[in-house]
């Protein structure tokens, strides 16, 4: 005979239908409540370690010595993998659009609409987030590795700030070579497009540039750069708190460095967004008349 | 000035002094209500098992774990009220051996043992060098390793460059955290040997956080022994034992005795259960 399976615990208290409904709705609440706690604690937290930051970095700069492999690390190791992104997304563009410019004939005006792309867009957001994969994980995992290995507190018991010589550098680095990248990206992504444009498709080049030229402008060029400083400071920031706050052991160094991309990717979307909405009120405040794609 | 003579000159006023220290991480309480006073010059010895709060007391001491509750002093200052410059330039005076060692793993050696140095100093390249060869010859190592990576160096090694490096600036106070946990017999030996030295050199006040007997009989003027906080009553005191190392040894408490005897006592009694 098979045996009667025990029990479970407090199975002898049966709820009606809207206790179960009850219990749920309670339940879902509660849980609603934790992750809301938990966003204002993750919030404050960078808050306050951002401050710390601007603290540090308005009162005392770091020294040469520590500036300057984090600017190497940041911006010439960074170059090459930011500009063969930029060469190829310029070149995918063109692919891209030309089927469907050709349509209507207007294969002249992909200059426009490709430069223009990369400019206000693309250059921008693929540097970021070149920069992001590249050096924030890589930030993050190796504080997370000193944070670990006690080396963070290492630093503290011997007088150092952490904050002051570990995550000044770094944020600087990014914010100021993230406009050299962008613009980096750019001009290969203009390259890459003008070459798959011209040369491959056979192209009018001298149209092509016309019509670039008279629908790139050079608030177009500074916006794209404007909105970089931006990115740059929060994966920067984004990435150092990750690490400086990193779970012991190995699992927590590497969620970590994974968590240090997604949340400064998607940091990069949404302030993309906010300074693109800024950018353009801002344009057509001070240009009421500017048409877009004028001529 | 001898240790003699310092202790007898400020016996009266503690260089550090933890009063109703607590700790807690989340909901799990380290440390509750710790009160420890320490003269400048002593060396104590905090002994006591794993997980009991001796690693959380000494971070707490240098500022590196906030406490929940309670005051750490330091030469009468209390550390909570310090803001981050202030707690930054304090921590000058500490020297810190970290169970690991915590060598930067980015730098050689001589980086790693000049780095206080050219954090803190004026001195130019040539002086830090001059220093570091004299601290890395202090604790017995030879001018060689100076160019190597921390991962290139043993167990023991790493220790006496994170001696070195703690020693750097002649701090007033030195914590050791374990100093000889993961080390062969004589190479703990050599630790013990360099803590005392250190002391005999240096009128320095030492806390040194360990579970081997050996190095509390050998080093510490006094043995403070803590308890985890689970095992004991609400009401009682978390040191259960505050004496000279001649004393523990005929301690009447029975958790000291089996601690200093390393003897399971109850503990195995645990086990079996878990087995059961």
């Amino acid at each position: 005979m098979a045996a009667t399976p025990a029990p479970l615990p407090g199975a002898h208290q049966r709820r009606g239908f809207f206790g179960r409904i009850g219990q749920g709705i309670f339940d879902w609440i509660a849980d609603l409540g934790d992750l809301v706690i938990d966003w204002v604690v993750a919030f404050v937290s960078i808050a306050t370690f951002s401050l710390r930051t601007f603290s540090w970095l308005t009162t005392r700069l770091p020294r040469r010595e520590t500036l300057l492999p984090n600017f190497y690390n940041i911006g010439v190791l960074s170059l090459p993998v930011v500009a063969l992104t930029g060469t190829f997304i310029g070149m995918v563009l063109a692919v891209q659009s030309y089927s469907q410019f050709r349509i209507f004939n207007l294969e002249t005006r992909l200059g426009a609409v490709i430069n223009l792309s990369l400019v206000r867009e693309l250059g921008p957001v693929l540097a970021a987030t070149m920069l992001a994969g590249r050096v924030g994980g890589a930030m993050a995992a190796e504080l997370g590795t000193m944070r670990v290995t006690e080396q963070i507190d290492a630093l503290a018991s011997m007088g150092a700030n952490p904050i002051h010589y570990l995550v000044v550098p770094r944020f600087l680095g990014c914010l100021v070579l993230i406009p050299t990248l962008t613009i980096m990206a750019d001009f290969m992504g203009v390259f890459g497009g003008a070459f798959y444009s011209i040369v491959m498709l056979g192209i009018d080049s001298h149209h092509y540039w016309e019509n670039s030229r008279r629908v790139v402008g050079s608030f177009d060029l500074f916006s794209g750069v404007f909105k970089s400083l931006f990115f740059g400071a929060a994966i920067a920031l984004t990435s150092c708190h990750r690490g400086f706050y990193c779970d012991p052991g190995a699992e927590g160094v590497g969620r970590a460095a994974t968590g240090a991309f997604v949340h400064s990717f998607v940091a990069i979307l949404v302030i993309d967004l906010i300074l693109g909405i800024f950018l353009d009120s801002l344009y057509y405040t001070l240009w009421p008349d500017a048409r877009p794609f004028a001529g | 000035m001898s240790r003699a003579e310092l202790n007898h000159a400020d016996s009266t006023k503690p260089l550090m002094e933890a009063r109703g220290l607590c700790v807690t991480f989340g909901r799990q309480p380290v440390l509750r209500d710790l009160s420890l006073s320490i003269p400048r010059g002593q060396t104590v010895a905090v002994i006591g098992e794993s997980g009991c709060g001796k690693t959380v007391m000494l971070k707490a001491i240098i500022g590196l774990v906030r406490p929940t509750r309670g005051q750490v002093l330091f030469d009468g200052r209390d550390l909570g009220r310090l803001g981050d410059r202030e707690l930054t330039r304090t921590r000058i005076r500490f020297g810190f051996l970290f169970q690991a060692a915590a060598l930067f793993d980015s730098m050689s050696v001589g980086q790693n043992v000049g780095f206080p140095l050219r954090q803190h100093t004026s001195k130019s390249n040539d002086e830090i060098h001059e220093l570091v060869i004299a601290r890395l010859i202090e604790v017995g190592l030879s001018e060689q390793v100076i160019h190597k990576k921390p991962a290139e160096l043993s167990g023991g090694m790493r220790k006496r460059v994170g001696l070195a490096r703690a020693l750097a600036l002649n701090p007033e106070i030195m914590l050791y955290d374990e100093p000889t946990t993961g080390l062969d017999p004589i190479m703990s030996d050599v630790i013990n040997e360099l803590i005392i030295r250190t002391r005999e050199r240096y009128p320095v006040t030492s806390i040194v956080v360990t579970h081997d007997m050996r190095t509390a009989q050998k080093v510490a003027d006094r043995v403070v022994m803590l308890y985890p906080l689970p095992r004991i009553a609400e009401d009682e005191s978390q040191v259960i034992f505050d004496g000279t190392p001649a004393e523990i040894d005929t301690a009447a408490d029975a958790r000291v005795s089996q601690f200093v005897n390393g003897e399971a006592g109850e503990r195995l009694m645990e086990l079996r259960a878990e087995t059961a």
